[in-house]
């Protein structure tokens, strides 16, 4: 068992570790905002403005006004 | 499917609306030119993924004049001694402005605000927080004015306040302090509790002195952080609570924390007695968690003051000189100053008119929906709306000493003068921390004189067992699940207390105009004479009331203008005159339209708003006006009648304005003419015949009364200021997530008295289990904590809806569709 006086030292340094890493992180703003990040993977950043020259009149059939 | 709201902002749509977007290959109909003009910017941005992601309507853009000259009233923003006090330079030249960001409601208008700026040559970083509104840009300033980049943030809707984020960021730093002490907690109890089964199984297993010795020093490394930083806001709030002489809950939470980790520290520096560090960390981080919950929700209520900020312009016209004028920041403005307001445009500071026949809307003020009319010399109130002609007046009182900023102090008043139940709530909780504490001192007496040896252990045992941690968190638990599940039904819940007086309300009172109706005049009618067609007369009067901000204006804005009026003439109390495709025409009331051509006006028999077009030869169409009820609001009544409510109408509007609005939705208690005092003294009036009264409202006018409520709910469409004093927001247009609210408020109160009961009773059974001397602290950690865990599934419950809700659901659920 005299492995365990090795080990818990460790273990504290580990936590000491993961306190820093959690206090960056709060620090860095990654709790700030909780929600948002979980839709921005959803919307997409790629997206070219559509040609709309091209496309428009197709669709305008389905429209009840136009 | 037929769409039943503009697309855009999901304002309920007549079906006549001549206005089309094409977006994600589908035509949609909106509401008025504004929002058309909206959402075709968004996808020519490539941004239409927008609606797809979205989780609540956008807010309606201004008016449709925002659009061609977005960037003109932030101009000031520009000068430099501005741009110094709303942002701040880098060594880089890149400047960073923090602000807040009126109308950000969900996930997705932060990423289309973020989108459109990052487009933009200049623009090095934007990030926006929906939850707190506050967007964050990095510039560079010399290939980008900041009016620039505000300009397009207000093009998409949305409203800016540059450097308007002081109380947003000091709840920031406040709510990134609690996360820093529940981490630095949890993380602690999780070593500790480690460490503390190996010290119980090496009781029974003959452990090495040594190594049990290293597991005390140890477990005393990692819970010293946690009981000195993270419990520091319960020493701080007992010293607080003793120097005021009103014992709360913090005092027996700090004795027992305190306490225990000194009695611990000294055990293991003797190396002899108990060590409770685990009923340490456990009963700290579990405490943390509660009042993390409490901050959140208090913080999404807002802040008063920046409420009242967002109600005046950030910007003014100041004379500098003879005929000149110069573009001020509001902050820029002083007692002295000469500023013009415009046709449509809101009053920047209290002051003193110059000239006679002002006509002035104070309905923000007063609640009075009819324009005043202001002689010289006559006092003109910041945030009240001008309808004449442009006029100019001395600024007497700015910012903080505007009467409009004196509202916001009567409104803190009326919340600090609130609730009588949260009182009593907290007498209990007096009486409760009492008995403990006594319980404690009787207990540590008493052993002193059976066994002093084993008096502090015991005296602990009782502190912890009986500690309020499962009633404490047994509320908190069920309110938060309850919160959750009305945020995704539409209603924001912003304070605490609230849904558990939501549960005690027996009269429900509505303000009438926009929040029973929807607050705008629409088009119910249109009667043409002469030949004309509907769409042409209509083309015309929108022609003519382009150029007006008049709320009446705004119902014609569903139309197109055939062409651009010329020489108009607003003739306060009368109507619009102008000459469209080369003719004069006239447009408002009947009579007065009417003299144009000498003619006599039709005669009217409807109590609506009526409004005449006529030109030299003859009256073309007469406008029926009328505010329309919000939809399904005649059968939420009844249902909230039927949960065993009385439903009252209070509004400020004539009696023959709401007697027909209450016909229509089946209410026989209503109340017209009001004053907000008047509605304050008939609220009075239910509270003190012994009735929980809950306000329904949207207006300024309404604030002080939301304030006085028992349960005060405002709509996020009206003034933010009724919003800071509410406990509740509506989202959306409907009254809907109100009705499901009160259901869901009884169904908490419930689950919070199974919850406490079972709290209480526990305790009863395990304080004379523990004084006895039976249970030793770590098993009092033990059970507290599985007690907590149990009310704590208990209260999430609430996070589902009801069953019978989801029995009748079809399909989603076929097993349950026979409960």
């Amino acid at each position: 068992m005299s492995i365990l006086y090795l080990m818990i030292p460790m273990g504290i340094i580990i936590v000491a570790g993961a306190l820093w890493a959690f206090f960056w992180a709060v620090d860095s703003g990654q709790f700030d905002d909780l929600e948002s990040p979980a839709w921005r993977i959803l919307l997409d950043d790629d997206t070219k403005p559509p040609d709309q020259a091209g496309k428009a009149p197709a669709e305008d059939s389905r429209n009840p006004r136009e | 499917m037929a769409e039943s709201g503009c697309f855009h902002c999901g304002e309920a749509l007549t079906g006549t609306e001549p206005w089309f977007v094409q977006i994600n290959d589908a035509g949609h109909r909106v509401c008025c030119p504004g929002c058309k003009a909206v959402a075709e910017l968004i996808r020519e941005s490539g941004l239409a993924d927008y609606y797809r992601f979205r989780t609540v309507p956008t807010g309606r853009p201004g008016d449709g004049n925002a659009v061609e000259a977005p960037e003109l009233p932030w101009k000031p923003f520009d000068r430099p001694e501005m741009l110094d006090a709303v942002s701040t330079i880098a060594s880089d030249g890149l400047r960073t402005c923090t602000m807040l960001v009126e109308g950000v409601r969900c996930a997705a208008c932060g990423w289309l605000i973020e989108r459109s700026l990052e487009q933009v040559p200049g623009v090095r970083e934007i990030r926006v927080n929906p939850s707190s509104s506050r967007a964050r840009l990095v510039w560079d300033p010399e290939l980008l004015p900041l009016s620039g980049a505000l300009g397009i943030v207000s093009r998409l809707g949305y409203r800016p306040h540059p450097g308007g984020a002081g109380a947003a960021e000091a709840a920031q730093r406040e709510q990134r302090k609690a996360l820093r002490r529940i981490g630095v907690a949890g993380i602690g109890m999780m070593q500790v509790m480690m460490y503390a089964v190996a010290l119980w199984v090496g009781v029974f297993q003959d452990m090495d002195p040594g190594l049990q010795q290293l597991f005390r020093w140890v477990s005393m490394l990692v819970a010293t952080p946690v009981a000195l930083y993270a419990a520091f806001p319960f020493y701080a709030g007992a010293w607080r609570d003793l120097r005021s002489g009103r014992p709360g809950m913090d005092v027996p939470v700090a004795l027992a924390i305190g306490g225990a980790w000194i009695a611990s520290s000294w055990h293991t520096v003797i190396g002899a007695g108990e060590v409770y560090f685990e009923s340490v960390t456990m009963f700290t981080f579990f405490l943390l968690l509660g009042r993390y919950l409490e901050l959140r929700a208090r913080h999404r209520a807002g802040d008063t003051h920046e409420a009242l900020a967002r109600l005046l312009p950030d910007s003014a016209r100041r004379r500098i000189g003879r005929g000149e004028w110069q573009t001020v920041a509001l902050r820029e403005l002083k007692p002295g100053d000469i500023v013009s307001v415009r046709h449509g445009e809101t009053l920047p500071a209290d002051g003193r008119l110059h000239q006679d026949g002002t006509r002035l809307d104070e309905s923000m003020l007063t609640g009075e929906s009819r324009p005043r009319v202001r002689q010289q010399g006559e006092a003109a109130l910041a945030g009240s709306i001008n309808l004449g002609d442009p006029f100019e007046f001395t600024v007497e009182r700015t910012g903080p000493d505007t009467l409009v900023s004196s509202i916001g102090r009567l409104l803190d008043r009326a919340q600090s003068e609130r609730p009588p139940i949260a009182v009593s709530a907290d007498v209990v909780a007096r009486w409760f921390v009492v008995g403990v504490l006594g319980a404690a001192a009787l207990t540590w007496f008493a052993w002193n004189a059976i066994d002093p040896t084993r008096a502090f252990e015991v005296t602990l045992a009782v502190l912890v067992a009986t500690c309020p941690c499962a009633l404490s968190i047994a509320t908190p638990a069920a309110l938060t699940a309850a919160t959750g599940f009305l945020a995704r039904c539409g209603l924001l819940v912003t304070r605490a207390g609230a849904i558990e007086k939501l549960a005690r309300v027996k009269r429900v009172v509505f303000d009438k105009t926009g929040t029973l109706t929807h607050g705008k005049p629409r088009i119910t009618a249109v009667e043409t004479y002469g030949g004309y067609e509907r769409e042409g007369a209509l083309g015309i009067a929108a022609a003519l009331e382009a150029v007006s901000e008049h709320p009446i204006a705004r119902a014609f804005m569903i139309a197109s203008p055939v062409a651009e009026a010329s020489d108009v003439l607003v003739i306060p109390g009368l109507g619009i005159e102008g000459i469209v495709l080369g003719r004069r025409w006239r447009l408002g009331r009947p009579d007065w339209a009417a003299r144009l051509c000498g003619g006599k006006a039709p005669p009217s028999k409807s109590e609506d708003t009526v409004v005449a077009l006529a030109d030299e030869r003859g009256v073309a169409a007469v406008f029926r006006l009328a505010d329309q009820l919000r939809s399904g609001v005649r059968n939420q009544v009844q249902r909230i009648t039927a949960a065993g409510l009385t439903v009252e109408i209070a509004s400020g509007d004539a009696a023959d304005a709401v007697a027909p609005v209450a016909a229509a939705i089946g209410v026989s208690a209503w109340q017209a003419g009001l004053t907000p005092e008047g509605k304050l003294a008939l609220l009075r009036q239910r509270q003190v015949a012994g009735e929980t009264v809950a306000m329904i409202g949207d207006g300024v006018n309404d604030a002080p009364v939301l304030a006085g409520a028992d349960v005060s709910v405002a709509l996020a469409a009206g003034t933010p200021l009724a919003q800071t004093s509410a406990d509740m927001v509506l989202l959306g247009e409907s009254l809907e997530p109100f009705v499901i609210a009160i259901a869901e408020a009884r169904r908490t109160v419930r689950i919070v008295r199974q919850n406490l009961a079972w709290a209480a009773g526990y305790n009863l059974v395990a304080l004379p289990l523990a004084a006895a001397g039976f249970i030793t602290p770590w098993m009092a950690a033990l059970g507290m904590s599985a007690s907590s865990l149990l009310v704590v599934l208990n209260a999430l419950r609430l996070s589902r809806p009801p069953r019978r809700e989801r029995g009748a659901a079809p399909a989603a659920l076929p097993e349950g569709a026979g409960a």
